[in-house]
């Protein structure tokens, strides 16, 4: 079996993984991201708080920016959610059977609790609160 | 559906990693409750926004949140209890991330010497950053 290349772009976009492909990717990407946020973060801390660098301060207020903030939010709660149930399911084999409601589970937690603070804090942002 | 019926890898460095990464993860979710949980009860439940809550989260240490409103920021979280707590955290989350940016990069790096640099090159970040992150604990 070749690969065809000659597909229109609307095949050649669709999504052809498997279930937990999307997750799969997505893990790898916030993992990735989390590992390069802290990384520059420890790097910004130590100049700020050494030389008072200000090439820190301003990567700091960006960090904290509401903006960033939901964005390493996401990261990190779907890196904590998809991993927990990576490792229960590695780690109780049995319950693989179950892969797609894990899944349904995983957003059910998921949603709510991005929701929530995201709304907040975005509420917090239009009103100026 | 699935092409191999066992996810586990072979040899006992990446079995090992495997069961690592794993255990590592929940256990770290673990920490990361207890930290927000504290940080909730030692007087931060109405004073932290999302940036605080998150230097709660991954780095409960005293010299870490020093932007935010928590009122007496030394005297619950200065002592050898959350010293040890946030060693512990750090051993396990930086075993957690370079072993999980080791897995990415040979997922694409296929040449044995470029490997082999990679490694020492992760070897090294990893425990320099170790160092830095003991030192900041004891300091503070």
């Amino acid at each position: 079996m070749t690969l065809n290349r000659r597909v229109s772009v609307r095949s050649g976009l669709r999504y052809k993984g498997r279930l937990g492909m999307a997750n799969w990717l997505l893990h790898r990407i916030t993992g990735l991201g989390i590992l390069l946020f802290v990384g520059i973060h420890v790097v910004m801390g130590f100049l700020g708080q050494r030389y008072a660098d200000n090439t820190a301060f301003t990567v700091n207020a960006i960090y904290q920016s509401w903006a960033f903030q939901l964005f390493v939010y996401f990261s990190v709660l779907f890196h904590a959610t998809n991993g927990a149930r990576l490792a229960v399911m590695d780690l109780f084999p049995g319950l693989i059977r179950f892969e797609r409601e894990l899944i349904w589970l995983q957003w059910l937690i998921f949603i709510p609790t991005y929701g929530l603070p995201s709304f907040i804090m975005i509420q917090n942002t239009l009103t100026g609160a | 559906m699935r092409s191999s019926p066992s996810v586990r890898p072979k040899g006992l460095f990446e079995y090992g990693m495997w069961l690592f990464t794993r255990l590592s993860g929940l256990t770290l979710l673990l920490f990361g409750a207890v930290s927000l949980g504290a940080a909730f009860v030692l007087g931060g439940r109405t004073e932290l926004d999302m940036p605080a809550m998150f230097r709660w989260i991954f780095f409960p240490n005293p010299n870490h949140v020093i932007n935010s409103n928590i009122p007496d920021v030394e005297q619950g979280w200065s002592n050898t209890f959350w010293q040890i707590y946030s060693m512990a955290m750090i051993f396990l989350a930086a075993g957690h991330a370079f072993n999980g940016l080791r897995m990415v990069l040979e997922d694409y790096i296929t040449r044995p010497l470029l490997v082999k640099l990679v490694r020492t090159a992760l070897v090294v970040l990893w425990l320099g950053g170790l160092v830095v992150a003991v030192f900041v604990i004891l300091a503070s």
